[in-house]
């Protein structure tokens, strides 16, 4: 066999990949429920946070301030072990599934609060002056006047932030998710051969390569500058 | 006596649009030439052509023996002796105005340390600045950081120098000082290209003035045959507009 | 209550954890020791080469940032460690997780630092290149200095990721902090050496995040 033929036997295995591909695709799939479901809780849960520290009080602001701080500095890694081998030990059992998607859910929460966050506040004072002085309450004021201008400055650094976060549901296979990777290296072991983790890699390209384009189109639709 | 610098021929497209349509020029020594005319019509273009910021599709450009728009030359070289000033500056904001005018000084000269500094400080009070070598462009006034851009330019010695609108980023009552510099430098025999709406400083200052329209050049003459007795009819119409 | 002391936040499972976690916290430094600065490099090499205007470099580049960016870490990192070794490549632990990060971070540090590049005026290109200065040194002296200065913020978020990214080396059995942490918690049946790890990874991150926060709030 020359090098070229024994590379492909090693990750293009035709036999091998034919046996696979329905797990291969079921881990897609299930990657790709997760993701989704980790994007709509996160984003909500962000926005709705980062409405609650529009309103200014202190010990609210302070409380969210250490929820980002903790979610920013910690691995997402070391949170989901803790939950998945901890909770069991005090009655709750979490499936591996729901724990995923509740620590990766909190982190998007937390770096999508700092953006939305952010956004709110450089919305020129004047907004709220001039909403507010045509009678518009707090919340109207936020609602239809500050928030509409805020999201568009956020649309950048979330699609950057939320892209980075799902491609974590990898981490999944540490705790038995039956995601993509997992699949692909139970498949491995299973076939003594590398090709479902050359699979498994395509289908991460197919999933996020598009994604990422996505999240460059609309970082040029709404271009958001530094100084 | 040759002239410093010769166009002939040039020709610049942007795409499907031709922005120069055959510029032919000359610049004698120590000659203040004044390229006036509508927007649009390609005067800063003709300006980039000349240290070849723009790449011109056509034509030559002779300068100190060679031409610039030929291949192989060494550019960086060539740019040395042709310094821009431009409309809206481009101080390098992270650098005080002592440091702006001595990077090329240590770059491209490759001159030491002290020397450079020396060097950069003398032009800098040439432009009347010394007391704000130590500042960063944040810290000045339009008008006195044009006059840093000058100096940058200037503290390469070159051989001709290429103003492309200098004064229009300017508040009105900066301008004053900045063509006050250039006064001086034309007293001073700098061989200049100049594109600029400032009617009546070309009246004074410009030894010869270029009248562009649409990409090309109209007519060119000394100030009153331009501003006083113009030959065609564009010229007419657009300086009797400009007067208004 | 007592149970989530007991479970979470056991002084003596902590105790006993606590050498192997040192050695652990201290295999994570030295790991970030070497991958942040080959990120940094790696993508300084990629922006430069993704703004430059020679199509036949540039894009090959830009097509394998693409795929890296698109390739969850812990994947890569498992390709690597797991899938080479069917090709007769067979790398250390330490080895894969270094390969596996520079190839991850610089196609990370490299689009933050291409778009710091690319956020630098023409001007600035124009005023350097027309006293002389070649393209190298208008890249060095004039747009990187800027480029960089102004994209600190987002350097800084992404170097903390890249600490926490360490974590994943435990999956293929480095004996990182989270590595140990694990050992201990299996050992155990007590999840209070994670506890523990979490609140090693918060002494040595929550500073870098207040910083990144802080520098972020600046530039607005």
């Amino acid at each position: 066999m020359t090098r070229f033929e024994a590379f492909l036997d090693t990750f293009f295995n035709a036999s091998v990949m034919q046996r696979y591909l329905p797990d291969i695709i079921e881990g897609f799939f299930i990657t790709c429920g997760i993701a989704i479901l980790v994007v709509l809780a996160g984003l909500a849960l962000g926005l709705a946070l980062a409405v609650l520290r529009s309103y200014r009080i202190r010990l609210v602001n302070i409380l969210i301030v250490v929820f980002v701080d903790l979610l920013r500095a910690l691995p997402p890694l070391v949170l989901i072990l803790i939950l998945y081998f901890g909770l069991p030990n005090l009655g709750l059992t979490l499936s591996g599934f729901v724990v995923l998607w509740l620590v990766l859910t909190l982190v998007l929460a937390a770096f999508a609060e700092e953006i939305f966050w952010a956004g709110i506040l450089s919305v020129d004072q004047g907004q709220w002056a001039a909403a507010r002085s045509t009678g518009l309450g707090f919340f109207q004021a936020l609602a239809y006047v500050i928030l509409p201008q805020a999201i568009r400055l956020t649309i950048a650094p979330l699609t950057n932030r939320t892209i980075a976060i799902t491609k974590n549901t990898a981490l999944g296979m540490v705790i038995g998710v039956g995601e993509l990777l997992n699949q692909a290296t139970t498949a491995q072991s299973f076939a003594g051969n590398a090709t479902p983790l050359m699979m498994a890699t395509v289908a991460y390209l197919i999933l996020f390569v598009p994604v990422v384009y996505l999240g460059r189109w609309i970082e040029t639709r709404f271009a958001w500058r530094r100084a | 006596m040759a002239p410093v610098m010769s166009i002939s021929g040039l020709r610049l497209s942007y795409g499907a649009t031709e922005v120069l349509s055959g510029i032919d020029l000359d610049v004698a020594e120590g000659e203040a030439t004044f390229v006036i005319g509508p927007s649009g019509s390609g005067k800063s273009s003709l300006l980039r052509c000349c240290n070849r910021l723009e790449e011109p599709g056509a034509g030559h450009i002779q300068f100190e023996g060679q031409d610039i728009l030929a291949s192989g030359i060494d550019l960086n070289q060539i740019r040395r002796r042709i310094g821009m000033v431009f409309q809206s500056f481009n101080l390098y904001p992270h650098m005080t105005a002592l440091g702006n005018v001595r990077l090329a000084l240590r770059h491209v000269l490759k001159l030491p340390r002290d020397k450079a500094d020396a060097l950069a400080k003398t032009q800098l009070d040439r432009v009347g600045l010394s007391e704000h070598m130590s500042q960063y462009p944040a810290q000045l006034s339009g008008g006195q950081q044009q006059r840093v851009a000058i100096a940058r330019a200037l503290a390469l010695e070159p051989r001709i120098m290429l103003f492309d609108e200098p004064t229009s980023a300017l508040d009105p009552e900066l301008v004053g000082e900045v063509l006050g510099v250039l006064s001086e430098l034309k007293r001073d025999g700098m061989t200049m290209i100049v594109v600029s709406h400032e009617m009546r400083f070309a009246q004074n200052a410009a030894d010869k003035v270029v009248f562009m329209s649409d990409g090309q050049i109209v007519e060119e003459g000394p100030p009153a045959q331009i501003f006083d007795a113009p030959q065609a009819q564009r010229t007419r119409d657009f300086v009797a507009q400009a007067a208004l | 209550m007592e149970a989530l002391l007991h479970q979470f936040f056991n002084l003596e499972v902590m105790a006993r954890a606590w050498p192997i976690m040192l050695k652990g916290a201290g295999l994570t430094v030295l790991l970030c020791l070497a991958v942040v600065p080959l990120g940094l490099i790696g993508g300084l090499g990629v922006a430069l080469v993704s703004t430059s205007p020679l199509r036949r470099i540039r894009w090959p580049v830009v097509v394998l940032v693409d795929i890296f960016r698109a390739v969850p870490p812990l994947a890569l990192l498992i390709f690597i460690s797991a899938g080479l070794p069917f090709a007769g490549i067979r790398l250390s632990p330490f080895m894969a997780v270094v390969l596996s990060f520079f190839l991850n971070n610089s196609a990370y540090y490299g689009e933050i630092i291409r778009a710091g590049i690319e956020s630098i005026g023409k001007g600035q290109h124009d005023a350097a290149r027309s006293t002389g200065l070649s393209a190298w040194q208008t890249q060095a002296y004039v747009i990187l200095p800027q480029a960089l200065r102004n994209v600190l913020p987002d350097l800084v978020s992404n170097t903390i990721e890249v600490v926490k990214l360490t974590s994943l080396a435990s999956v293929v059995a480095f004996a990182e902090l989270l590595y140990a942490a694990e050992m201990a918690r299996s050992v155990t049946y007590n999840a209070s050496p994670l506890v523990m790890a979490a609140a090693m990874y918060l002494v040595l991150l929550w500073p870098a995040v207040r910083l990144a926060s802080g520098l972020e709030h600046k530039l607005r």
